[in-house]
């Protein structure tokens, strides 16, 4: 689950990384109210899960209240690459004497976490990391062993952060890489990292990505969700526990297993159709999980054909088959179905469905006949 | 000759007594696996269907012999039950696990290389490993699987390797093993670890692997494959059609730029010399072709 910023200085908050004073607000009167708390001057961010919108006009200096209202008012409801801007965050704004960069990844070829850590910080970074690769320290860390203290003070010698910076940088990182690791992120980034003129180091922004395998144990990550503002399609998914991805084609797809869903959109690519969605429905087969899967595809009105592709392993065949049969009583489904059933107690399941195909819903041997007759019935 | 695991392979099952541990640990030994035990803590002494049950992995080992562990536990006590079967003395251990948090995970792989660098891990996140007709350690179905080789299978996805050993077993070609690495971001094994095997096996005269967008993985293994396989090898990578930026379901499969895209992966094991397909069915073909041409 990616964070918006707003989200993610909160969560650095947690960790005891200091941030500016500052607030959300989704409309000019709330920004205007923060404004009155924080202080002028502030910084009026738009709140979106995209890069580059500073360059898209979405943050703005207000000196004063006209200022705030002014860009308050423009940047909500702005559109930076196809995401709608619905909330703001204003915080006061803080005189910048240097710009660094900040974060912790996973290293997955070598099974390590990844720190790095640049002087040269601010929009330009990943010019930086493409002209300059020197300019970025990387810290290679075990996740047995973690990072210390005195290995971070190395770390901020190595990248040349300004002398004054040095000991509250590493502090920082040290509290950066707690809040990476006890917190579960797949990424904690902070860019820029800013030192003051008054000698002060905090994060300007944070850009924190959560692994949701983790949220057992995060009880604190519910204040997070609800206000995701996805794809409304992606929304009903998670409601149903399915696992979609919004996409624009008109054969809709429902698969069992990523690798298998993925390559049913190949498939389906490759005999010149468009796939309507990404769903796969995971191991559990039943009559439930066919029903949502099936309505949720039939929600979606570009939806001309649907191509059910399932190789049973845990998952029955028989089970998917009487899944359908199921759905098909609870649902009207506008588009023809065409199924792909194969694997465990196949010839059981193609049984079930036997006497109840029709134009509305058809069976086909492989995958790629599937395929093909999906697309034809889809254009 | 099979990889990692053969007819005599003893394996103990932790989390037999569960629901899944049952089905699937029953459905291993039904096949003909050599399933000696199950752990769970607290049940010593009970008995699955026949299957003795002990407290823990040393006492386990202590009384079957067993040198390979099936782990089939919720993610939450995953990492611990591998690390427990290390300590037990496993050395080779299968997590089918699906969820666990990817810093567990880093943890868990550093602390095996570290405390036991005799320890193999595969997996978590897989469905496991085949070798028709002698082991079946997971949750593959042992009948779509064909026995007496002469092709390794190894994938990153679990439903697509249920998938590449159909394509081959439908055309009469059998499998020597078939691993599943699992779509984790921080697997036990890696590709480059089975390819090592196989091209080390008398038996498996060809390679079919299943690749997926995310990671580097099939990078690293296009550039070992050019300097040390000797075996033909058939790729197939699924996402060519998935758009960027987007997580697919498994963790492993998160493309962004162009880096970890299946264009990039397609490009560079063509580049190794690696038969590369579009579908399953296309790989499918392509490897009966190579094998009858043997």
């Amino acid at each position: 689950m990616d964070l918006f910023e707003y989200q993610g200085k909160r969560y650095f908050a947690r960790y005891g990384i200091a941030v500016s004073p500052g607030d959300v607000a989704d409309t000019v009167e709330e920004a205007v109210a923060v404004a009155e708390r924080v202080g002028y001057p502030v910084v009026v961010k738009a709140q979106v899960k995209v890069g580059g919108r500073g360059k898209a006009g979405g943050v703005k200096l207000a000196n004063d209240l006209d200022e705030l209202r002014l860009h308050a008012g423009t940047i909500l409801g702005l559109d930076i690459r196809g995401h709608v801007v619905k909330r703001l965050w204003i915080e006061r704004s803080s005189d910048i004497a240097k710009e660094y960069y900040a974060s912790f990844t996973l290293d997955r070829p070598n099974k390590t976490h990844l720190g790095m850590l640049s002087a040269q910080g601010g929009v330009e970074i990943e010019v930086v990391a493409e002209e300059n690769p020197d300019a970025i320290a990387l810290l290679s860390i075990d996740p047995v062993q973690g990072l210390d203290l005195a290995t971070a003070r190395r770390w901020v010698d190595e990248a040349e952060l300004d002398e004054v910076a040095r000991e509250q940088a590493a502090e920082l990182l040290v509290k950066l890489y707690d809040c990476y690791t006890k917190g579960d992120c797949d990424l904690a980034e902070i860019n820029p990292l800013i030192l003051t003129p008054d000698n002060k180091v905090h994060a300007l922004d944070a850009k924190v990505t959560l692994d949701e395998n983790a949220s057992y144990r995060h009880p604190e990550w519910e204040e997070f969700r609800g206000d995701e503002f996805e794809d409304p399609r992606e929304k009903m998914a998670k409601e149903k526990g399915l696992n979609y991805i919004g996409l624009d084609g008109t054969v809709g797809i429902i698969a069992n297993g990523a690798g298998l869903a993925m390559s049913t959109l190949d498939v389906v690519n490759q005999v010149g159709g468009t796939a309507a969605n990404f769903l796969d429905i995971g191991g559990g087969a039943n009559a439930d999980v066919m029903a949502a899967a099936l309505e949720l595809i039939n929600a979606d009105p570009k939806v001309k054909s649907i191509f059910v592709n399932i190789f049973g392993g845990i998952t029955r065949v028989d089970d998917v088959a009487n899944g359908v049969l199921e759905a098909l009583k609870r649902v009207t489904i506008n588009s023809p179905i065409v199924l792909r059933l194969d694997g465990t107690n196949a010839v059981e399941g193609r049984d079930i469905l036997a006497p109840h195909l029709s134009e509305k819903l058809i069976t086909e041997p492989t995958m790629l006949d599937a395929a093909r007759r999906a697309v034809a019935l889809a254009s | 000759m099979s990889i990692f695991v053969d007819e005599n392979t003893k394996v103990i099952v932790q989390g037999l007594t569960g629901g899944q541990g049952r089905f699937h640990g029953l459905r291993n030994r039904d096949y003909g696996t050599k399933v000696v035990g199950g752990v769970t803590p607290g049940k010593g002494g009970t008995d699955v269907d026949g299957v003795p049950v002990f407290d823990s992995v040393k006492e386990a080992v202590e009384a079957t012999g067993a040198t390979a562990s099936f782990v089939v536990v919720p993610p939450k006590f995953a990492s611990d039950a591998i690390l427990e079967a290390a300590q037990g003395g496993i050395t080779f251990i299968v997590c089918i696990t699906e969820g666990i948090p990817a810093h567990d995970e880093a943890v868990t792989y550093n602390r095996l290389v570290e405390e036991f660098p005799g320890v193999r891990l595969l997996g978590p996140n897989c469905p496991g490993i085949i070798s028709p007709g002698k082991c079946n350690i997971g949750i593959t179905s042992g009948d779509i699987a064909l026995a007496g080789g002469p092709v390794g299978i190894v994938s990153r996805s679990g439903t697509l390797t249920y998938q590449a050993l159909h394509e081959l077993s439908m055309q009469g070609v059998g499998q020597t093993t078939c691993v599943g690495i699992g779509g984790d971001p921080v697997p036990g094994t890696n590709f480059i670890d089975c390819l090592a095997e196989f091209e080390k096996d008398p038996e498996t005269k060809a390679v079919m692997m299943i690749g997926e967008i995310g990671g580097s993985e099939e990078e690293r293994a296009a550039e070992w494959i050019k300097h040390n396989m000797t075996k033909p090898v058939v790729a197939y990578v699924a996402g060519v059609t998935a758009p960027p930026g987007r997580k697919m379901g498994h963790a492993g499969a998160i493309i962004s730029g162009s880096k970890g895209t299946a264009q990039a992966k397609m490009d560079a094991l063509s580049e190794a010399g690696v038969h590369v397909c579009l579908n399953p069915t296309e790989a499918g073909a392509k490897m009966v072709e190579i094998v009858r041409a043997l």
